[in-house]
């Protein structure tokens, strides 16, 4: 018979190594199985919808870099999009190859980030981290060649980028694309079959398909519950048609598939980036796009498939040089909508493998 | 590649059930009437055809005479999209039904909106503040927040 | 236990929200004024010229060359912490490659990201938890002044100085690994200066 014991509530948070920054949760325990949590946020929460409205439409390039600060470029290319969309801007042929590379490099970044801290949670305490900081270093170098910047990019630009790549960003690529997948395999022999992984994550915080999309689960988490659906795929956005790459699914849903869905998709960004390697053509990068945007009055939802599912800005404009509204579509707080389901009835231990699981930002939950 | 269908077939589909719930359709959206909201919200996630069982996004934008509640829907498996979009009028205590109870996903954003906008969601199970603190005086995303 | 349907939780108390909101709101109200620096009078000691005893030295050898950091990862500019402490740039050359979850085990505070409202009495309590010595860095333009977040005066607070004091601060947005590195030898020669023992009151007894 099992035993009993009143409900304790346990606080995690706002400041744990565990929780991926400043991100809280209220426990309530029973032994030590987790019957219920109940998210509490806002640690972060810097306003940046508040200040979108009192910037230009190219002002607010930088602020979007430091939504979900793993995945800057992609943040950028999301909003880019929004902005062409409500525009009209048209992006030259070059700039859509340019975008497309670097988006995928930022994906292979974000997730590279995304298994280490799983790895981590899992108890791996730093080492598989090291590992995948040491690779994302060299994509955080060919975007310094590109940008400048280590972390915040500013890169894009409504109908384009903002400059051409340099002579030496595409021999430094292949250099890249030639390393990339031997270290993928390195992990996959290090983890793929590694017991003390299958023991804690296998079978561990089930999401069925069903509620994953009842609770709007977007990205690799969705697609670890075996739904087919990838944004760049299903409506896809900038170029993403010319390209020949898979949508892989997982059949279970639990914390291991998520991991190796992970793996999956940086296995198909590096296809990707190989296709847009070969076929990028020569031309201008940025299209003839004024410096203040005044866009027509109306609204345009833009969003893409970013590391963490789908990102999304919706502006409203009122035909001035700031918007109207600036909503943003956070993937990592709609995908938390699910975890009170999933963590129910597992240990303490087992709840921060599922949150670690599902892979979060703080910067993009709070805004 | 999805669709965006027209709001003014849908607005057809959903005049016929319940007539005289929508008050404007445009080429991609449809403003329906506050009280008749989530019956249409009903009726669009599970009416043959349509199926909308994927909410994109809830948001709100404050028109100053009015709060404009947009929810973004999809469908995953016929791969279409609509914005459906309902008015809010009264400034002082502004309030819609929840939609929690169609799509869990709303969740979060209810208490977001609710946050940032002030505006109540009847039904909502734990309406709350979710990032500004209890006690914080005022909406920081209306237009008139100083 | 049962589950109760979407949203409405087992334990989700409202008081202790109220709390939270009350404390936040106190230390908004008290924090108008940045906190000036705790050893602005280093300088000035310094010139009444009193040398420093061989045990000071040895004291401040032995902090400077292992200091702790404490976790205080708020935002973007945790990752270039982080990426200071990966395999590229390497902390523990400094002796500072462990990163304690605990305050209790920490000397050095390391705040690398914006600060809020909502964040800042954990962050002050945090630093109260600290063991005597400590110290702070501030790192990026939130950590300083907000950055180009400042305009968002309701959330963010203009700069961790206003409830902690901060020793060095190291601009950026964000800053570079080798500047936060740049900034703990800076630190590090701050501490090389100070003085534990008070010849003058000892003398004095
Ligand atoms: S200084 Fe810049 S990078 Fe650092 S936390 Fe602030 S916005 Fe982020």
């Amino acid at each position: 018979m099992a035993v009993r014991t009143e409900p304790f509530v346990l606080n995690m948070g706002p400041v744990h190594p565990s929780t991926h920054g400043v991100f809280r949760m209220r426990v309530t325990l029973d032994g030590e199985v987790v019957v219920d949590i109940e998210p509490v946020f806002g640690y972060l929460h810097r306003g940046i919808e508040k200040l979108a409205e009192q910037r230009t439409y190219a002002g607010i390039i930088p602020l979007t870099d430091r939504l979900d600060y793993i995945s800057s470029m992609n943040n950028n290319f999301a909003y880019c999009l929004a902005v062409e969309k409500l525009a009209g801007i048209k992006v030259p042929e070059r700039a859509e190859y340019i975008r497309v590379i670097i988006s995928e490099l930022q994906r292979i970044a974000a997730l590279l980030i995304a298994v280490g801290a799983f790895l981590n949670d899992c108890g791996a305490f730093f080492t598989p981290f090291l590992y995948m900081f040491r690779e994302r270093e060299r994509i955080v170098d060919l975007f310094e060649m590109v940008s400048g910047q280590r972390l915040t990019y500013n890169y894009l630009r409504a109908g384009g980028v903002s400059q051409d790549l340099p002579e030496e960003f595409l021999p430094a690529l292949r250099k890249f694309m030639d390393m990339m997948p031997r270290f993928m395999d390195e992990y996959d022999r290090l983890l793929q079959q590694n017991e003390i992984l299958i023991a804690r994550a296998k079978g561990v915080g089930i999401l069925p398909a069903e509620q994953a999309i009842n609770c709007s689960i977007s990205g690799p988490v969705l697609r670890a519950s075996g739904v087919k659906w990838d944004i760049r795929k299903d409506d896809p956005y900038s170029i993403y048609d010319r390209f020949d790459f898979d949508v892989p699914t997982q059949p279970a849903g639990d914390c291991y598939d998520r991991y190796r869905q992970r793996v999956e998709e940086m296995r198909q960004s590096l296809r990707i980036i190989e296709q847009a390697m070969k076929q990028i053509p020569s031309g201008p990068v940025r299209a003839e796009v004024p410096h203040l945007i005044h866009p027509p009055v109306g609204e345009a939802y833009g969003r893409i498939e970013c590391p963490k599912g789908e990102l999304g800005f919706y502006l409203v404009s009122d035909n001035s040089i700031a918007p109207y509204r600036c909503h943003i579509r956070p993937p990592s707080l709609i995908n938390l909508t699910a975890l009170r389901d999933m963590v129910r009835g597992w240990k303490v231990a087992d709840l921060i493998i599922i949150f670690g699981s599902i892979d979060i930002t703080v910067g993009e939950i709070d805004r | 590649m999805t669709v965006a269908l027209s709001g003014k077939e849908v607005a057809g589909k959903i005049e016929e059930k319940f007539p005289g719930s929508v008050v404007e359709s445009g080429p991609d959206n449809l403003v329906v009437k506050v009280d008749s909201l989530l019956d249409i919200a009903r009726f669009l996630k599970e009416a043959d055809g349509l199926e909308f069982n994927y909410l994109n996004f809830v948001t709100a934008v404050d028109y100053y005479d009015h709060f404009a509640v947009a929810y973004r829907l999809s469908s995953l498996k016929h791969n279409h999209s609509l914005t459906v979009k309902a008015r809010c009028y009264d400034r002082e205590n502004p309030a819609l039904p929840s939609v929690t109870g169609l799509w869990q996903g709303a969740d979060f954003q209810e208490r977001e909106i609710y946050d940032l906008f002030g505006i109540r969601f009847e039904g909502h199970p734990n309406l709350k503040r979710i990032f500004l603190w209890e006690g914080f005086e005022g909406h920081p995303l209306r237009k008139d927040f100083i | 236990m049962e589950m109760k349907p979407a949203g409405q939780y087992i334990y989700s108390d409202i008081e202790l929200d109220r709390e939270e909101g009350q404390v936040i709101a106190d230390l908004k109200a008290k924090s108008l004024e940045p906190i000036p620096d705790p050893d602005q009078w280093l300088e000035e000691e310094l010139q009444q010229n009193i040398l420093l005893t061989t045990v000071d030295a040895l004291i401040n050898w032995g902090r400077r060359s292992s200091l702790w950091p404490a976790i205080c990862f708020p935002a973007c500019c945790a990752f270039e912490l982080i990426a200071a402490n990966g395999p590229r740039f390497d902390l523990s050359r400094f002796g500072m490659e462990i990163m304690r979850a605990s305050p209790r085990q920490a000397d050095l505070m390391i705040t690398a990201g914006t600060l809020t409202w909502k964040m800042a009495p954990n962050v002050r309590r945090i630093y109260h938890q600290m063991a005597e010595p400590k110290w702070v860095i501030a790192m990026g333009a939130c950590a300083i002044s907000g950055g180009i977040f400042a305009s968002a005066e309701y959330a963010v607070v203009p700069g961790y100085n206003r409830i902690i004091p901060v020793d060095v601060y190291v601009p950026g947005c964000p800053p570079r690994p080798e500047a936060l590195i740049y900034g703990i030898q800076m630190l590090q020669k701050k501490i090389a200066r100070r003085k534990n023992i008070d010849m003058r009151k000892m003398l004095e007894r």
